[in-house]
């Protein structure tokens, strides 16, 4: 390599001047969250700064019977300093998680231990609190204990760490995760492949157009980028609810009974119909870049070759399409599997999504290492069918236009 | 397919075309095109040549007339249905198939079986002189092989009739006239009746039985290549195709024989009366360049003017004089590099002559 010189250094730090900023503003408002957030997932040291010595004893401990009693002295005295400093709502909260019912048996020990100046701790605690007599509670405070976990990883696949170390399924009753994830790419794809049955004509129509009909297309296909996301969604809720403007037409036709109104809206149909609607464009434009790229002369030519319109369109046109229907597929599908607010509005019950769920953990439940840890699954499914693509297509074959 | 000379293989009846209902890009076309015949339709953009093609093709339907197919009218027929070879421009080469894929794909829509399939390609390549192409995709080929697989691929499945849209145009000059000599080769090879659009009267000059000259959707001229040149009707047609002199001109009397005298420059010269005209009305003299000589025998030639060298060309194999004569500095002989310039300057008074049937009174036309 030869070695710039002093000019060309100059031209480069210019150029790296100007690029700057953006590189500056992606590091701050991409690169940083995602990174903290990923570390969140697996890196949570609240109990383990709040308890540091309780868990420290704790690791001797066989995990049969009750801890011995240092541990409850170094458990009542961290306690008590935590409700002094005030973050033993936090520890309480995480062992909470670990075992439903915790929260308030942290909490009102730290609060009650306050009054008893002495041991012997373990008598005083369980005279608190029952559950500090059993096991349970203190495999809770040693898997909540762990700097670096993986437990918001089991947890978002729907698994846990059994108190012998061994990992196991959740309850029957609080496995969501993984049927979360299974309807949101299922979801997805259909949406996926409504969007190609839908965008495929619109694409080949503009594409085939006269340049100025071919500009006028185009804004149409753009115009709902224009309008606000939340304007668009609860349009849809106007037009699908219950008393709205489609079930009112069809019973004005009599094809639905008056109390036989169609439930449109607030299930999946409503997210399925309104994240069709909202992701059409990113369909319509990659497949229009690459169908523009066809020669029309292809079709002509195939007809003049003795091949059927269908003949033609399958053999001729499709595969020389594919590029474009590659990107929009895995446009399409990476923006719905990620699709937060127009389910959370039309979606009711049944209709919401995982990212509905990360939002919850994220706003709600205040779970930020969970929904950490199911963005860390949805980015990794991502990636994944990003690098399947990659494989059975080849990126550089894409259209994006 | 047995070859019937003589017989209509396509015709034309009456066509016209107009894509917005006022202007027509063909205008009463009536052209008969015998089986085996190698036709070009000729002409400058815009003369509806390729609007002809087009129709006969069956990409585009015809406003008024009828088109017909050895004898059967054509319009109800798709073009799948026509069994017609066309070659486009920009080959139009499917790009996801292979070489071999391309030439099988019509007789796969056939519903071939492979081993036929596989005999024909390997023929129709063979053809082309593409033996071992058959597994590259276009994009690794060169232009001018490129055009040939289009050409095998119009004649794989053994069409009577090939169209051909300015196949050569995207080629460089060289490989052009290779091209030109190859589908002339192949043209007598297979016999089959070729309608050829192109807008290079050479190329047409090259292969063609019979040239139509297209001008603003009429047929100005149809004839074999040396007709066109030798007795142009038209005076567009004496332009279009070689060089030519022409002399705009008044008509000052008609004689016997076809024959009239032309006053032009102030110069009387005797010509061949080809257009309709009478007494008094403008012409255009047509007059080939090397049918013009230098410094005749005194009255050799009937027709003999004074005129000057302005400019001298030496051109390899010929010698471009231009001279100022008949009022106009534009005048051109050229004279085959055989014996010298003839001792020619630059300056030089010299005479030049030529017969009556070496000029043609043709139509005037207003510039």
């Amino acid at each position: 390599m030869k070695v710039p010189v002093a000019h060309e250094r100059r031209a480069q730090l210019r150029a790296l001047g100007l690029v700057a900023p953006l590189l500056i503003f992606i590091g701050v408002t991409f690169i940083a969250p995602l990174a903290t957030m990923l570390t969140r997932s697996v890196h949570d040291p609240v109990v383990a700064d709040a308890l540091p010595e309780t868990l420290a004893l704790l690791e001797a401990w066989d995990g049969t019977g009750t801890p011995p009693e240092a541990v409850y002295a170094a458990a009542a005295r961290e306690l008590e300093r935590a409700a002094a400093e005030r973050t033993v709502g936090q520890v309480a909260g995480r062992v909470n998680r670990v075992q439903g019912g915790l929260r308030s048996v942290v909490t009102g020990t730290a609060r009650d231990l306050g009054d008893i100046g002495q041991g012997p701790w373990r008598e005083a605690m369980t005279a608190i609190d029952e559950a500090w007599a059993d096991p349970a509670t203190w495999h809770a405070i040693r898997t909540t204990g762990e700097r670096f976990t993986a437990r918001h990883y089991l947890n978002a696949v729907d698994l846990q760490r059994l108190p012998d170390g061994s990992v196991a399924s959740q309850p029957e009753e609080r496995r969501i995760y993984l049927r979360l994830f299974l309807r949101t790419l299922m979801v997805s794809g259909v949406i996926t492949l409504l969007c190609l049955l839908l965008g495929y004509p619109i694409a080949h129509l503009i594409a085939r157009a006269p340049p100025h009909r071919a500009n006028l297309l185009l804004v149409l296909v753009l115009v709902p980028f224009w309008t606000s996301l939340l304007v668009r969604t609860t349009a849809w809720i106007v037009l699908l609810q219950t008393q709205g403007v489609l079930n009112d037409i069809l019973v004005a036709m009599g094809l639905v009974s008056d109390d036989g109104r169609l439930a449109m809206v607030y299930n999946m149909t409503g997210t399925i119909v309104a994240m069709t609607h909202v992701l059409l464009p990113f369909m319509v434009l990659p497949l229009y870049s690459v169908m523009r790229g066809i020669p029309s002369t292809h079709m002509n030519a195939a007809a003049s070759l003795g091949a059927t319109p269908l003949q033609a369109f399958l053999r001729v046109y499709w595969p020389q399409s594919l590029p474009g229907v590659g990107a929009g597929a895995l446009l399409v599908f990476i923006l719905a599997i990620g699709y937060y607010i127009t389910p959370a509005l039309v979606g009711g019950s049944d209709g919401q999504l995982i990212s509905n769920m990360i939002a919850y953990h994220m706003q709600t439940s205040l779970n930020w290492g969970l929904a950490a840890a199911l963005g860390g699954v949805l980015l990794a499914g991502v990636l994944l069918l990003y690098a399947l693509y990659d494989r059975l297509v080849g990126v550089e074959r894409m259209g994006l236009g | 397919m047995t070859a019937r000379r003589d017989t209509a293989h396509v015709e034309f009846r009456g066509v016209a075309k107009s894509y917005d209902g006022r202007t027509l890009v063909v205008e009463d076309l009536d052209l008969s095109i015998r089986t085996g015949e190698f036709v070009t339709l000729l002409g400058p953009s815009g003369s509806g040549k390729t609007t002809i093609l087009m129709m006969l093709a069956g990409f585009q339907a015809p406003t008024a007339g009828e088109i017909l197919l050895d004898g059967r009218p054509i319009h109800d027929l798709p073009p799948r249905k026509r069994g017609i070879g066309m070659v486009f421009q920009n080959y139009a080469l499917f790009p996801h198939m292979t070489v071999g894929a391309n030439l099988a794909f019509p007789l796969e829509v056939r519903g071939m079986d492979a081993a036929e399939r596989g005999r024909r390609v390997e023929r129709a390549l063979r053809l082309v002189r593409l033996e071992g192409f058959a597994d590259r995709r276009p994009g690794q080929l060169s232009g001018g092989q490129q055009q040939r697989v289009a050409i095998a691929r119009a004649l794989v499945f053994e069409p009577t009739l090939v169209l051909m849209d300015e196949p050569l145009g995207a080629l460089d000059r060289s490989l052009r006239e290779e091209m030109q000599y190859e589908i002339r080769r192949i043209h007598r090879t297979l016999g089959v009746t070729v309608v050829y659009v192109t807008h290079d009267q050479q190329e047409a000059m090259v292969m063609s039985d019979r040239i139509a000259v297209l001008r603003g959707g009429i047929v100005e001229q149809i004839a074999a290549p040396e007709g066109l040149y030798e007795e142009p009707e038209r005076a567009f047609v004496a332009r279009f195709i070689g060089e030519n002199n022409q002399l705009h001109g008044r008509v000052t009397a008609m004689l016997d024989g076809d024959v009239c005298d032309v006053e032009t420059g102030g110069e009387k010269i005797r010509a061949l009366k080809v257009a309709p005209c009478e007494a008094g009305d403008d012409v255009t003299l047509s007059i080939r360049p090397e049918r013009v000589a230098i410094n005749p025998e005194p009255g050799s030639y009937r027709n003999e003017v004074s005129a000057r060298v302005e400019d001298l060309t030496f051109l390899g194999d010929h010698l471009r004089i231009r001279l100022a004569a008949c009022g106009r500095d534009d005048f051109i002989a050229t004279i085959p590099n055989v014996l010298g310039h003839g001792g020619l300057l630059e300056g030089d008074d010299v005479r030049i002559g030529w017969t009556v049937s070496d000029c043609r009174a043709l139509d005037h036309e207003h510039p």
